[in-house]
């Protein structure tokens, strides 16, 4: 049986506008079922990328295929099989929720008799039962954004795109939507934007970071902490022999070594950060071997780099590669 | 043009609950019984040759200057400023089925608020017991050159609307547009300097779009497809323009 294509599938994708070049050389794919967070600063290209999976801007350059069908060629069926949040999430003011609902249905092609219970359980299931007879115009934000992620799983297309779904919510909206886009794991392949990381962190199985139009990192928010730091950082308040210390904690391991130390506070502790290309918790051994060289510690902790610290130091290290100066050529 | 049923019911409806409609509507009608009571005014003061009603369409310029503009300007610029219009054209839609939607929406009011008017002619042989004043022939005649010229007006309209994101702007381009095909046609034709013999080609070209010079024909009866057709292709030509508007705008989104 042959394999399934998978939902997204881009490959070296270029977009320029009138000489500024918004999408350069991208290319990834995603699984079908798969939810992807789709990471970058302003400007980076992620509207221009979204817009250009859907088939709304044609390419420059580069391929995009959805579910195997390709965006260019065959721009009619991809748009069967998408559903797409743009961003600020434009809804007409004068239409009641239900009522768009069902004109969007119909354009979408959903058979007029499974239409009426497929808005309702999309109503349900983006909790917009309550305001389903509302003018548009008149809901808050959170319910308008709500509106925009029913209309995208609305004729359960297998790809989602949403640019920036969660702007401008409050914490329990958030956790809302959330959750409503985690309940599409492993039915219909995601695709967000976001510059809220934490949600993303938990909502996605993979992360793609872009900067200045080219990919700088992806992978699982843990694939990517290994790859973009490639070390595991401990927190000690230390007390004792400063001469002590990295000779107990090269005992411990080889490769676990001071990396700063601050001055010792009133009390006479010091804040050591220290690192080690081991993986696995030495928070023990560390405690231990202290503790026997007679140094006396006041806290350890292990520190976890957030997807935030990720996202910096991808977005950072490509600004960097950008700035360096070219090599010059010898004679 | 499989969702244009979809998109036109929409947009009918989207034109029924829109304010600006009933603006123009009121306007339009308001004017109109103006304009029909003046006329009946001076046939009560003496008898007149011509039938009330080769004279009612006479001012037919004044209202569609004001009305298709109204009726139309909202209907690209606002999907435009919304950004409305994406997630629109990112469903199985082509731009093609949504401006045509967008167009038919309006004529279909735009006749619509037309046709009302012909109530006036039956009031008035209805009260008055002659059936004279409902003279069919420049009747039928004027509504006919209305909805031939009004497909032409309208598609002008939509135009206008896929040029800006304003809807006033779009207003303002639309009436201007309809002022200078309506009114800068007939001013153009009284010029004598287009009777030199190196302009008559130019001459030949406003004669043959002189609207005042159609709507004559239609109330005398004479329909000719030179006219229709004249009309016709304006129509197709507005609509491509604006077609091409929306898609070029696309791209440099």
């Amino acid at each position: 049986m042959p394999e399934a294509p998978p939902a997204i599938e881009v490959a070296h994708l270029v977009k320029t506008y009138g000489g500024v070049t918004a999408v350069s050389d991208i290319s990834f794919t995603v699984a079908q079922g798969e939810i992807v967070g789709f990471l970058g600063p302003n400007g980076a290209g992620k509207s221009t990328t979204m817009r250009i999976l859907t088939g709304y801007l044609p390419a420059t350059a580069g391929s995009v295929s959805i579910c195997g069908a390709s965006v260019a060629t065959e721009p009619d069926l991809i748009k069967r099989r998408i559903g797409y949040m743009p961003e600020n999430n434009p809804l007409p003011e004068d239409m009641r929720v239900s009522e768009y609902l069902y004109f969007r249905g119909r354009l979408k092609e959903v058979a007029r008799r499974k239409l009426g219970p497929r808005i309702d359980e999309v109503l349900e299931i983006c909790d917009l039962k309550r305001v389903r007879h509302k003018i548009i115009g008149q809901l808050s934000k959170g319910y308008r954004q709500r509106v925009g992620i029913a209309e995208a799983i609305l004729a359960e297309p297998p790809v989602i795109i949403m640019d920036e779904p969660t702007i401008g919510l409050d914490p329990h909206q958030i956790l809302i939507v959330r959750d409503l886009i985690a309940s599409l794991r492993g039915r219909m392949a995601v695709i967000i934007s976001s510059h809220i990381l934490p949600e993303i962190e938990m909502t996605c199985d993979r992360v793609l970071i872009i900067n200045q139009g080219r990919v700088v990192a992806q992978g699982t928010p843990a694939a990517l902490r290994k790859e973009i730091f490639g070390e595991t950082t401990y927190l000690l308040d230390v007390n004792g022999e400063p001469a002590a210390l990295p000779a107990a904690l090269a005992e411990i391991d080889a490769t676990l070594a001071v990396a700063e130390e601050a001055a010792p506070d009133a009390a006479g502790f010091r804040r050591v950060t220290v690192k080690t290309r081991r993986e696995d918790d030495l928070g023990e051994a560390i405690l231990r071997t202290l503790l026997a060289k007679n140094l006396r510690v006041r806290a350890l902790r292990r520190r976890e780099h957030t997807l935030e610290d990720v996202f910096l130091a991808a977005t950072r290290r490509s600004w960097d590669a950008v700035a360096a100066p070219a090599p010059t050529k010898t004679p | 043009m499989k969702h244009f049923p979809t998109l036109l019911s929409h947009e009918t409806r989207m034109l029924l609950v829109s304010p600006a409609t009933y603006v123009a509507a009121t306007l339009f009608l308001g004017f109109m019984g103006l304009i029909f009571t003046k006329i009946l005014e001076i046939y009560a003061g003496a008898p007149q040759e011509a039938s009330p009603a080769s004279v009612y369409f006479q001012l037919f310029w004044l209202p569609t200057c004001v009305m298709v503009p109204l009726l139309t300007m909202k209907c690209l610029a606002e999907e435009r400023r919304l950004g409305t219009i994406e997630t629109l054209l990112t469903t199985p839609v082509t731009t093609t089925e949504v401006v045509l939607a967008k167009f038919g929406a309006a004529y279909l009011l735009y006749t619509l608020l037309w046709g009302a008017t012909a109530g006036f002619f039956w009031v008035l042989s209805k009260f008055s017991g002659d059936a004279r004043f409902l003279d069919s022939g420049p009747l039928l005649g004027g509504f006919l050159f209305i909805a031939v010229s009004g497909l032409f007006f309208v598609a002008i309209g939509v135009f206008a609307s896929s040029l800006t994101r304003n809807q006033s702007v779009a207003a303002i381009i639309s009436g201007v547009l309809l002022g200078l095909l309506i009114l800068g046609g007939n001013a153009l034709t009284d010029s004598v300097w287009l009777e030199q013999g190196v302009l008559q080609p130019a001459k030949a070209v406003i004669d043959y779009g002189h609207v005042f010079g159609h709507r004559d024909d239609f109330v005398r009866g004479v329909v000719d497809t030179r006219h229709v057709l004249f009309y016709l292709s304006g129509t197709v030509l507005a609509l491509l323009f604006s077609i091409l508007s929306v898609e070029v705008k696309l791209l440099h989104s």
